[in-house]
């Protein structure tokens, strides 16, 4: 399979493709890693007239201590987020979650940023972020915005940003009180067909899920019953409240609501709660 | 565009479509027919080659992002007659049945075996999570890595 003809920039810089951006506006797309891109311009489901590669900026692939919080640049591969001390360090959650995304191929090129701005509701980075309480900062034509997890996922593959800015940085707070990732496939590699993230923060449990709707989701039923003191137990009995899961070849959306519980049960328990 | 790759330690400057897949390039550009393309859908793992020594899956990579890289091919292993050790492990374990996705097992076994050669099985299995056998031949696989791998720690690569 081939994509479709398009027009390939390389911008030397972040300055550069933010104007390469705002040139060829929606027209354009960027390419990190391109294992989220490049597949859906194969089967042609994408078909942009301009890729901007900005996957050799080596100014944006960083894990950085910046006090309170992890700074991580948006082309940080998810095979060097995995193997990152600092990150193992102070965000165990995610470099657990970075070395259980497809197979180590994939985890060659991918990039965490690339993960995020592609907003896949089956992608695990996304709801760990969320999970996590983190922000995503970008870089546009008017300068850097920050962005609140909770309110980048907007839609099926729509996220926050506009299409003139990119994606530059994923802060998340430090969190090392326990955490757990629950994903349920039937190979090894494939997206997840449900998940279920725990992130223990501050004294405060962030529970997200995998693939039950157009977004990755923060199974607020779930936070809300373990902040008012219910047992693991009983919170995890909510982790379908309120979902609406779509149906594919893999689970019904009852099948779907039914691991939500179960796997969210799980994760909560390995995460020491 | 024009791009410049290094393939097998040898230098080639092609002009190309901007959306042409490094496997096909490889295959039809230069006639290196070892690379597999199997799904074309990054499952697979067949088309499965070094990019500056790391395992890719290259119909899923544009020759334009492999520009100015090294690559390594299964062609690019041996030197000469004399097979690199994988190689020489997956055939004397027969770690092989129709042997489709060998190249791409192979290069992925090397990627892995460089990035950790302390391997148990559980991390060669996981290790090759990338690659489909349909002969489901996984066992002679994994038996060839472990030798492999065992064969570099003790310093025969």
């Amino acid at each position: 399979m081939i994509p479709a003809s398009f027009d390939y920039v390389r911008p030397g810089s972040l300055d550069e493709a933010v104007s390469a951006l705002a040139e060829h506006g929606d027209e354009a797309k960027l390419l990190a890693g391109g294992h989220s891109l490049l597949p859906l311009m194969k089967l042609r489901l994408a078909t942009p007239s301009v890729l901007v590669d900005i996957g050799r900026l080596g100014e944006l692939s960083y894990v950085n201590d910046a006090g309170d919080h992890l700074a991580i640049g948006a082309l940080t591969r998810h095979h060097d987020l995995h193997h990152d001390p600092v990150a193992m360090h102070h965000a165990p959650l995610l470099s657990f979650v970075a070395g259980r995304i497809g197979d180590p191929q994939v985890r060659h090129r991918g990039t965490i940023g690339g993960s995020i701005a592609h907003a896949d509701p089956a992608s695990d980075l996304p709801a760990a972020v969320l999970a996590l309480g983190g922000t995503l900062v970008a870089r546009g034509p008017g300068g850097d915005r920050e962005i609140p997890a909770d309110r980048f996922f907007q839609g099926f593959l729509e996220s926050a940003l506009t299409p003139e800015e990119v994606l530059t940085e994923i802060r998340v707070p430090k969190a090392t009180a326990g955490h757990a990732y629950q994903k349920f496939v039937r190979r090894a590699q494939d997206w997840a067909i449900v998940g279920s993230v725990v992130a223990r923060v501050d004294g405060r449990v962030g529970v997200a899920l995998v693939n039950v709707g157009p977004t990755p989701v923060r199974a607020d039923a779930v936070e809300t019953a373990l902040a008012g003191g219910a047992s693991a137990a009983e919170a995890a009995e909510l982790a379908a409240e309120g979902l609406e899961p779509p149906a594919d070849n893999n689970a019904t959306p009852e099948f779907r609501r039914h691991l939500a519980r179960v796997l969210t049960a799980r994760a909560l328990a390995e995460a020491g709660l | 565009m024009r791009v410049k790759l290094e393939v097998n330690g040898v230098t080639h400057e092609r002009e190309v479509e901007p959306r042409t897949l490094l496997v096909y390039f490889l295959r039809e550009e230069l006639g290196l027919t070892g690379t597999n393309v199997g799904c074309d859908t990054t499952s697979c793992g067949a088309c499965t080659v070094l990019m500056d020594g790391e395992s890719v899956k290259s119909c899923t990579v544009l020759a334009a992002q492999a520009d100015g890289r090294s690559i390594t091919t299964i062609e690019g292993l041996a030197e000469g007659e004399e097979l690199h050790p994988m190689q020489r492990a997956f055939r004397e374990h027969h770690g092989l049945q129709c042997g489709y996705c060998t190249p791409g097992m192979v290069m992925a076994a090397v990627s892995l075996v460089t990035e950790s050669p302390d391997l148990d099985e559980t991390h060669v299995r996981e290790g090759l999570e990338g690659n489909l056998c349909r002969c489901t031949g996984y066992h002679n696989i994994v038996a060839a890595v472990l030798d492999a791998a065992r064969s570099s720690r003790e310093g025969a690569w």
